[in-house]
């Protein structure tokens, strides 16, 4: 399986998106002496995030509440497993990228034993069994291999991102078992089940943000620039270097 | 004879108690970090009220056994930034008020909710003339192991800690950029506004 092999569609997706989002991002500039260096195009980001918030207070965060309480804690501990599951393999094979052979093969290991013995990943006996999970993305891959992130970038419907990590989730989305089944509506509604169940998960921390925050903007930025960073930091194995202040 | 023998035990009970006295301030960042950071979790697994979300006892667990080894000050004057030199003492005394309430109350709900959380620390990586260290740890519960580190800085009243990281972020780094996108458009007493105004819609809620 190699799904970091170039899709014809999916870069071509990529393209004309990054394509936009230049254009969007010249008039987006920010400009003044208050500019962040990390976050050169402030205004466009500040939009997108004010967008993003519109439709989380109106659609996404009611929907995950609902979720959340009515849903038995049963049933919903068995599809964070699946989707948890699914993405230990791809963890697998980032970490095969990475060139971290201990990584890749706990994930593949945790991925077998969910999915044969845990009816599909529904169950998560691979943590009973302490075998370690370590979740890498192909943006964090990129980092690894010196890709610099570049500005950071907020994106419609999914969230703070860097430019980096956006072209990343072109390749994402073709490692992504979902969008290999055949059945449509059923892939559609996985997939929002998969949405829906994310931010159920981060409903606690979203209301940490808005206690913690004096500018909900620029503190999900800095903190989620130096959660990369740090992220990355740790796989080239330049932990020592941040402790100098 | 005898006096000897007497200023034989004394000097022996007083050696031994300055070797107490001694030890205490000697003790190693991680170890005081590991002894209190145990202490609280137990004091929280112990106690119900905690667990439900109760604040004020929270705030009065926070207060106890953990702000008596925070240099806060420092924290403060770190994420201000070179504002602090310019402020006047009254205006230093409400950032750190402010601040240190805004802190606990947000951050101690995470507290409450420490249930079959463990903690393991990484050795140490520090030279024994380190004034400052980096104390590193994980708590793990159900899923991944979540980074907790503290920046601990030596003191005549033994290690204080003046930063914390949890999952790869600094506080007072994030903390900085909060307070001096504030302090550009408003002032440091607009700083001071927000951060009570901050305050006063947490407690609300």
């Amino acid at each position: 399986m190699k799904p970091w092999l170039v899709n014809g569609e999916a870069l071509r997706r990529c393209v004309s998106a990054w394509l936009v989002l230049c254009v969007l991002a010249l008039a987006g500039c920010a400009t003044g002496p208050h500019a962040n260096p990390k976050d050169p195009i402030e205004p466009f980001n500040r939009g997108v995030q004010r967008f993003n918030d519109g439709v989380d207070e109106a659609v996404l965060k009611p929907v995950a509440t609902a979720y959340r309480e009515v849903v038995p804690d049963l049933v919903r501990t068995g599809v964070s497993n699946f989707f948890s599951n699914l993405r230990d393999l791809w963890s697998s094979v980032n970490a095969a990228l990475q060139l971290r052979p201990q990584e890749a093969v706990e994930n593949f290991m945790r991925f077998s034993v969910n999915t044969f013995w845990g009816i599909g990943g529904l169950l998560d006996i691979a943590t009973e069994m302490r075998i370690e999970r370590t979740t890498l993305d192909f943006g964090q891959t990129l980092g690894r291999w010196g890709v610099p992130s570049g500005p950071y970038l907020v994106l419609p419907f999914m969230g703070p991102s860097t430019v980096r990590d956006a072209v990343a989730m072109g390749v994402e989305t073709s490692g992504d078992l979902l969008s290999g089944m055949d059945h449509i509506p059923s892939r559609n509604s996985l997939y929002a089940l998969r949405v829906v169940e994310a931010r159920a998960n981060l409903l606690r921390a979203g209301s940490l943000l808005d206690q913690a925050a004096l500018d909900k903007y620029s503190f999900t930025r800095d903190a989620y620039l130096q959660r990369r960073e740090s992220q990355i930091r740790a796989l080239t194995g330049k932990e020592d270097e941040e402790d100098e202040e | 004879m005898k006096r000897r023998e007497f200023a034989l035990h004394l000097t022996a009970l007083l050696g031994v108690g300055a070797l107490g006295v001694a030890h205490a301030s000697d003790e190693a960042p991680d170890a005081m970090v590991k002894r209190i950071s145990t202490e609280v979790l137990d004091a929280v697994k112990a106690d119900a009220a905690i667990q439900a979300g109760d604040v004020g006892r929270i705030t009065a667990l926070v207060d106890s056994k953990i702000m008596p080894n925070v240099n806060f000050s420092r924290m403060t004057a770190s994420a201000v930034g070179r504002f602090w030199r310019q402020a006047t003492p009254e205006q230093q005394k409400r950032l750190q008020d402010e601040f240190k309430t805004l802190l606990v109350r947000t951050y101690s709900g995470a507290l409450g909710e420490v249930k079959e959380h463990t903690l393991s620390f990484k050795p140490l990586r520090a030279k024994p003339e380190d004034t400052e260290v980096v104390v590193r740890s994980e708590v793990r519960g159900r899923g991944e192991p979540i980074q907790l580190d503290y920046r601990l800085e030596k003191t005549a009243g033994g290690w204080k800690i003046y930063d914390l990281n949890v999952l790869g972020v600094w506080l007072v780094e994030t903390y900085r950029s909060q307070f001096a996108q504030e302090i550009n458009t408003k002032g440091l007493d607009g700083l001071i506004a927000s951060l009570a105004q901050r305050n006063k819609a947490n407690g609300k809620s």
